[in-house]
């Protein structure tokens, strides 16, 4: 039974470079802050960064898991206030968490909360699916 | 410096996107999703974004695409995207404001397959002063 204040298990996903650079070819993202560290740091990031929307897509995986599938999502939003800092050689943690907060009938909102290493990455995450 | 004239306007992307199941493997790939009947939630963005990059840049808009930060994203998706769908992709540039040197617009992504809406996206957009 879904209902308003229910908690969706913790899912943690991992983030290393390869995975960035998977997501870069995928997306046709392939902005060098998020793959060269020389460049990011010239450009006064403190390490190669995820896409924003990279991380988004990893939320939305979480999202699609708990819906039955990525058919079942109706809307979703973020927005990207922290970056998910990606140091070479490191697999970097995004975990993310959800509360009911409506249900109509067979539709179910969302609203998520996504950290890495201990900072809030996504604000305003929200997904409306229906279930 | 992003023309204020452009905003409230839709500009049309060049020519048709046709999804590949293929495309649709690699991006549900790289979020460990298997089952690629279906695109993922925001495998859509792929195809706004480039559209963006191509139609934002030019000279009668002038979004400097090197300064650029992607500041909020949000979709509403009436159907799922599938492989062999083909998408017209238009721009709408919502709003312009500038607030501590940087340009912040907000734009607006609908995809059409032939007369069907199928997604429509924002994206808040931030080019850094």
């Amino acid at each position: 039974m879904t209902e308003v204040g229910m908690a969706l298990p913790e899912k943690v996903f991992y983030i290393d470079r390869a995975l960035l650079k998977a997501y870069a070819g995928a997306s046709g993202d392939e902005n060098p802050i998020h793959q060269n560290e020389e460049f990011a740091l010239s450009v006064g990031l403190p390490n190669v960064i995820s896409h924003g929307m990279l991380t988004m897509a990893l939320a939305g995986k979480y999202v699609t898991e708990w819906a039955g599938g990525s058919a079942n999502v109706r809307e979703f939003s973020a927005r990207f206030i922290k970056p998910v800092i990606v140091p070479a050689g490191e697999k970097v943690d995004l975990t993310v968490v959800a509360t009911v907060t409506e249900v109509d009938g067979n539709t179910v909102k969302l609203d998520i909360t996504a950290t890495s290493a201990g900072v809030k990455v996504l604000g305003m995450a929200k997904a409306v699916v229906v279930k | 410096m992003i023309n204020p004239d452009s905003v409230g306007r839709t500009f049309p992307g060049a020519g048709s996107v046709t999804v590949s199941q293929s495309e649709i493997d690699a991006f549900a790939a790289v979020i460990g999703e298997t089952n690629t009947s279906v695109a993922p939630p925001t495998f859509s963005i792929r195809i706004s974004l480039s559209q963006y990059e191509s139609i934002l840049t030019q000279p009668e808009i002038g979004v400097d695409w090197t300064r650029l930060v992607h500041g909020d994203q949000k979709f509403e998706i009436f159907r799922p995207i599938v492989a062999g769908d083909v998408f017209t992709c238009s721009a709408t540039i919502e709003t312009l404001r500038v607030a501590a040197g940087n340009e912040i617009i907000s734009v607006r992504s609908d995809l059409h397959n032939g007369a069907e809406l199928v997604v429509t996206s924002w994206s808040t957009l931030v080019v850094r002063g």
